[in-house]
């Protein structure tokens, strides 16, 4: 067990969020692309705050990051405290603990109103959504009546909870490989299921096949989550065979991927087919003022990397907006 | 066991207790070895207290001090139990050592308890008054999961509103027999009076909706 504290200045030190004045800029997510779209907009001398559930976003739930230029390897809350410490000083109000649940423009006025869960509402000229994504669901029988009752989607977060028990973990991407590394500490046996060939890179599958508890089935597709009053394992379809069989276990891992979290938006923003906010060069959205960063855009690669540049590129485009508005 | 406090981070600490109004006593129940994670809390919170005055402790065995664990209604080792200016007990506990990210509920709670109060819409304070059964919050955490703070603290949030209501983090790892009897295979994960339960860092009014249905 590991105790080492991850300490978050944000929770206690930041600024409320006012809700009687106009902001030039409101940026909705806290992850890279937020908070760097923060940093621009506030360097430049924008009147900024962040509306976010929490600081971080998707790194808080990554254990270790690789390839963020600077750091040859460094944990997501570590990663997150570096970015908090470098934003901190520049004293961004804040509403933490809140997702928007509604984006609004006044009739006739530039105003964008952005509706919080907690029912407050806040006004600004110019929005930045940089909502980031949610881990995608495998969309087979039992997944949702067993969700938390064996079927997990942080490994970080429940994988203590499996300690010398055998778990399985769904995909076969970074996030699958790094999971199934970090929950072999844990797990007395940890199986890797995975409906193609594994696509993660080469540095994590070679750490990955020194570890003896951790077995790979490639080629195999989970067709249904198995249980009684909780998960016990799954059904899977051997692809080259053609056979179903099952695979026990005390609890499943799927880290299959994202989807954009754009839920709320679609009224108002033009989506793409697979959900995500249609940007252009600039950020831009379909609606003049509206503008949108990182893992929620059709942006191609989904990376920490490239959503913290997308923040920084979409604040400066934000203040081209700005300086257009006669006030 | 190394110092889980760095020099950058008790920095770091002495000025978010900045914000502590009055002093907060830490009541610390162990008992004799085996007692998994105790000395670690102890060696945690005495260092805490370094950074800053207003923040006391006091060491007891659960045992030995069976008196003092009544009136607080502790029955697990390690629990800190956090008391007000007055050495009060407002409801507020932590089953296990919060650190981790929990420190952050730990520090919210602290702040709170000293008499710091974080607002609640107009709304929330009628519903929570009117809270007048006896209700138990258990927040399930493990140490690594970031989502766990918020439920922590909304749970310590509305112990200190209402006196009827006593809220406890409760570490899953080390109380795992506690934890299995809850059926806690994700966290954070919420129990009202051992019956009403809910998962994920919710809102306060998901909380309330869970109490009152506890209640019906």
């Amino acid at each position: 067990m590991t105790f080492g504290l991850s300490l978050n200045l944000f929770g206690s030190t930041t600024k409320a969020l006012e809700i009687d004045k106009v902001y030039d800029i409101l940026i909705v997510g806290g992850g890279p692309a937020g908070l760097n779209a923060a940093l621009y907009a506030k360097r430049k001398g924008g009147d900024v705050g962040i509306i976010t559930k929490i600081v971080g976003g998707q790194i808080v739930d990554t254990s270790i990051i690789e390839n963020y230029l600077g750091y040859a390897s460094i944990t997501g809350k570590d990663l997150v405290k570096q970015f908090e410490d470098h934003i901190a000083g520049l004293e961004i109000p804040m509403a933490k603990e809140v997702i928007v649940e509604k984006i609004q423009i006044d009739e006739g006025s530039n105003i964008k109103r952005l509706t919080t869960s907690d029912k407050k509402t806040y006004m600004a000229k110019s929005v930045i959504v940089a909502t980031g994504s949610v881990p995608r669901k495998l969309e087979v029988p039992g997944e949702e009546e067993f969700f938390s009752k064996g079927v997990h989607y942080c490994a970080i977060c429940d994988g203590p909870l499996y300690t010398n028990k055998e778990i399985i973990v769904a995909g076969g991407g970074n996030t699958a490989v790094e999971a199934a590394i970090d929950l072999s500490k844990f797990a007395s046996k940890v199986t890797i299921v995975h409906r193609s060939q594994i696509r993660a890179d080469k540095i994590l599958t070679d750490r990955l096949e020194k570890l003896s508890n951790v077995e790979v089935k490639l080629e195999t597709q989970i067709k249904r989550i198995l249980g009684d009053t909780r998960f016990s394992g799954v059904e899977v379809l051997d692809k080259k065979k053609n056979q179903l069989y099952t695979i026990e276990a005390e609890g499943i891992f799927v880290e299959i991927g994202v989807l954009p979290n754009t839920q709320g938006f679609g009224d108002l923003l033009e989506l793409n087919v697979t959900n995500e906010i249609i940007v252009d060069k600039k950020g831009r959205t379909n609606i003049p003022g509206i503008y949108a960063a990182g893992d929620c855009t059709d942006v191609e690669y989904k990376q920490v990397i490239i959503s913290a540049a997308d923040g920084a590129n979409v604040a400066l485009s934000v203040f081209e907006y700005l300086n257009t508005l006669d006030d | 066991m190394e110092n889980l406090l760095t020099d950058e981070i008790k920095k770091q600490l002495s000025e978010i207790f900045e914000q502590m109004k009055g002093n907060v006593t830490l009541a610390i129940f162990t008992k004799d070895e085996p007692c998994p994670t105790c000395a670690e809390t102890i060696a945690f919170i005495k260092e805490l207290s370094s950074t800053s005055k207003k923040i006391k402790y006091k060491l007891y065995n659960i045992k030995l001090d069976e008196k003092k664990a009544k009136e607080y209604d502790v029955t697990r080792t390690p629990t800190i139990v956090v008391l007000d200016n007055d050495e009060a007990y407002r409801g507020v506990k932590f089953v296990g050592i919060p650190a981790g990210y929990e420190i952050n509920s730990l520090i919210s709670a602290l702040i709170q308890v000293s008499g710091n109060l974080i607002e609640l819409p107009e709304e929330f304070v009628e519903r929570i008054k009117k809270i007048d059964k006896p209700t138990n919050i258990k927040v399930f955490i493990t140490l690594g999961c970031p989502h766990c703070p918020g439920a922590v603290e909304t749970g310590h949030r509305l112990a200190l509103e209402n006196p009827n209501i006593v809220a406890e983090m409760i570490e899953a790892q080390t109380f795992g027999e506690l934890s299995a009897k809850f059926n806690v295979s994700s966290v954070p994960k919420v129990v009202i009076n051992d019956k009403v339960e809910f998962l994920g860092s919710q809102p306060l009014e998901v909380f309330l909706d869970n109490i009152e249905k506890a209640h019906l």
